[in-house]
């Protein structure tokens, strides 16, 4: 995390490379630590396999007899397809039991009600919950909080990631290092000051601003932009640069009309931290009309609920309402929310 | 601004010897340090300065005065964390979270491994096995914590399909159960995240290693063991720091799943007991000197995973 921000990206891009034999060197070095637990036997297979390469005819000679494409039998492949498409449908059996629940008249905890009973549907939980909760002004507010997020983590980070990535200026390396940093600072310890501060000191209570401030500009974002300029060609930069353009021309006619692939992956990782968000607009919004949907149907969960005539119905119908529209957007950009792009923003 | 794109092409802008001449005192391109200012003054502004107040204020007596009060706080030394030391209510909610993470971070670095691993090298149903695992992560806890509670009360579907396996009285209310059904619903909800991270650890991975291994007769048990765990061993501890950081930060699952960290504190994480006692009863000294302890807990782990999953990498 320290040092200059290209060079510790070449040092992660190798990394797979090297590590083995760093692996053998560091089980050398230190055997008394890792013996006992079968990392000595591993360093040694380490080492086996990296004698192994000159028996490459001998490998793909015998290849083809035991195994095809990635070393997996036909049955293999379908069992592990047949196993995780199971783990997703339990991963995704709690939504659809969310939505069912939520057009139930009368709520049906046996195992029948998960199917969809034609005389118990109804709507009403969502008149119900609408009655309890303003459900539009919540939307209204989650929509305030997030897309002011989405916004200065939109401005702010492309500003930021192409500094970061394809400017050299003092203080670029430890900017980085905090870009990474930051995003492991736990919000616990930031709580109580940034309540005093913003809440009391500020006096930004039940508003928007103080909402939005803590949250402002997504690191991940930040980062994200940073790997996206970082591999586009550089001779874009210079090309335009020995036309004599300044650097606010090429940020303004270069880099940013180039920046819309990377944009919906920022947009998604971004909109669901604020969308999602409980405990900081809960600390400082008092107010119902200020709150985002999130706060206000967990104070009808945690205060009123009981009261109502069918509660679950109610809170499903709310968390259906909360649930859609990041589900809705997941669903159709999820090919942008994808390993490399994310997995970039937090380990850089 | 002339270059040189060849040196640029070749990566030697570090060691170019033009590009030292002209470094002025903000570098060549001082315009970067204009750009990322705001990103500085958002970092400063909500992170440096709040991590450092957060100190100060455990320190001192520190309450919530009417706006524009003049009041006096008044340096206190150790008291509020002798304060926090000497009451049970910490204690147990340190026990809670300590039992959280004991339940939570293994399962999710290796079921997140596993699924991961599975994931990498599945060509069918990717859509849709994509949604299925990373759907729990970007919704809101809020909104996945009602079908929970529906779920998992005492009437629920859970309950009704286990018979006379189910715990009694019912998982959330139950002072033995409520703590693990708590880590059991984190490990789900955040599931998706961290298989999103080995996912992008294991396309790293060179190719070479699993063909040696094929080679060689490896199962794909021996070749997981062997080869994937020590290749992705970075990530490993990335995830592990992360789970424990977010396992810590434990706030809106008790809050809302158990109504309040109940039964009688059995579910009390600190965080919830820092609200309660910072914000609810105005005593936020204590809460940030607990805020403190927390976090010196949490690089202590954090450190020891560190030295035991051997990520020196990272």
């Amino acid at each position: 995390m320290s040092g200059d921000g290209t060079s510790e990206r070449s040092g992660r891009w190798s990394e797979g490379r090297v590590e083995p034999p760093a692996e053998g060197a560091r089980s050398g070095a230190r055997p008394e630590k890792l013996s006992g637990d079968g990392t000595s036997e591993r360093s040694g297979r380490w080492s086996e396999g990296r004698v192994e390469p000159p028996a490459e005819g001998a490998r793909s000679g015998a290849r083809p007899v035991k195994l095809s494409g990635d070393g997996t039998s036909r049955a293999q492949t379908v069992l592990r397809t047949v196993v995780l498409a199971a783990g997703a449908i339990a991963f995704l059996f709690p939504f659809y039991y969310m939505i069912i629940g939520s057009l139930q008249a009368e709520p049906d905890p046996t195992p029948t009600g998960a199917f969809p009973d034609p005389s118990n549907l109804t709507l009403d939980n969502y008149a119900d919950i609408n009655s309890r909760i303003d459900l539009l002004q919540g939307l209204v507010n989650s929509g305030i909080f997030t897309g002011g997020v989405i916004g200065c983590t939109v401005v702010f980070g492309v500003l930021a990631g192409y500094a970061l990535a394809v400017l050299q200026w003092r203080g670029r390396g430890l900017t980085f290092a905090l870009a990474l940093l930051v995003q492991v600072v736990p919000f616990q310890l930031l709580m109580i000051p940034l309540y005093v501060l913003i809440a009391r000191d500020y006096g930004l209570a039940d508003t928007h601003l103080g909402m939005i401030l803590p949250f402002a500009i997504n690191s991940t974002a930040v980062i994200v932009f940073r790997q996206y300029f970082l591999q586009l060609p550089r001779d874009l930069f210079d090309a335009a640069r020995v036309d004599g353009a300044g650097e606010l021309r090429l940020l303004r006619s270069v880099a940013l009309p180039l920046v819309r692939p990377v944009l919906v992956t920022v947009v998604l990782i971004t909109f669901i931290g604020p969308w999602n968000e409980f405990l900081w607009p809960f600390l400082i919004t008092k107010d119902a009309s200020k709150q985002p949907l999130a706060v206000s149907l967990a104070n009808y969960i945690s205060n009123v609920a009981a009261t109502a005539a069918n509660p679950f119905g109610a809170v499903l119908a709310g968390a259906v309402v909360l649930a859609a529209p990041a589900v809705g957007l997941f669903i159709v950009f999820q090919r942008y929310f994808t390993s490399s792009n994310i997995g970039s923003g937090v380990k850089g | 601004m002339t270059t040189v794109p060849a040196g640029h092409r070749a990566g030697a802008r570090y060691r170019s010897p033009v590009r030292r001449r002209r470094r002025g005192l903000l570098g060549r391109q001082p315009l970067g340090l204009l750009f990322s200012s705001p990103y500085l003054a958002f970092v400063l502004a909500v992170f440096a300065f709040p991590l450092g107040f957060a100190v100060w204020i455990s320190f001192h007596d520190y309450f919530f005065a009417a706006p524009g009060a003049e009041v006096d706080r008044p340096f206190v030394g150790l008291d509020n964390y002798r304060d926090v030391l000497g009451d049970p209510d910490v204690w147990r909610s340190f026990r809670n979270v300590a039992v959280f993470l004991l339940i939570n971070v293994p399962l999710t670095v290796a079921l997140s491994l596993l699924l991961a691993t599975a994931l990498n090298q599945a060509t069918r149903l990717r859509t849709f096995l994509r949604v299925g695992y990373y759907v729990p992560y970007v919704t809101a806890s809020v909104a996945v914590v009602g079908v929970w509670l529906f779920l998992f009360n005492s009437n629920g579907l859970v309950n009704r399909v286990l018979g006379p396996l189910a715990p009694d009285p019912s998982w959330l209310i139950n002072s033995t159960w409520a703590m693990p059904a708590i880590a059991l619903y984190v490990t789900w909800k955040q599931l998706g995240f961290y298989i999103l991270l080995y996912l992008a650890a294991l396309q790293n991975v060179p190719r070479e290693l699993y063909e040696v291994a094929a080679t060689d007769g490896a199962g794909k048990i021996r070749t997981f063991f062997s080869i994937t765990i020590p290749a992705v061993r970075p990530a490993t501890v990335l995830v592990l720091l992360l789970s424990t950081i977010i396992g810590a930060n434990l706030f809106t699952e008790p809050y809302l799943l158990t109504g309040g960290g109940g039964p009688n504190g059995a579910s009390m994480s600190p965080v919830l007991l820092m609200y309660q006692l910072g914000i609810e009863q105005n005593s936020p000294d204590v809460a940030a000197a607990i805020g403190v302890i927390l976090i010196v807990f949490v690089l202590l782990i954090g450190w020891l995973q560190r030295r035991l999953a051997g990520g020196d990498e990272t």
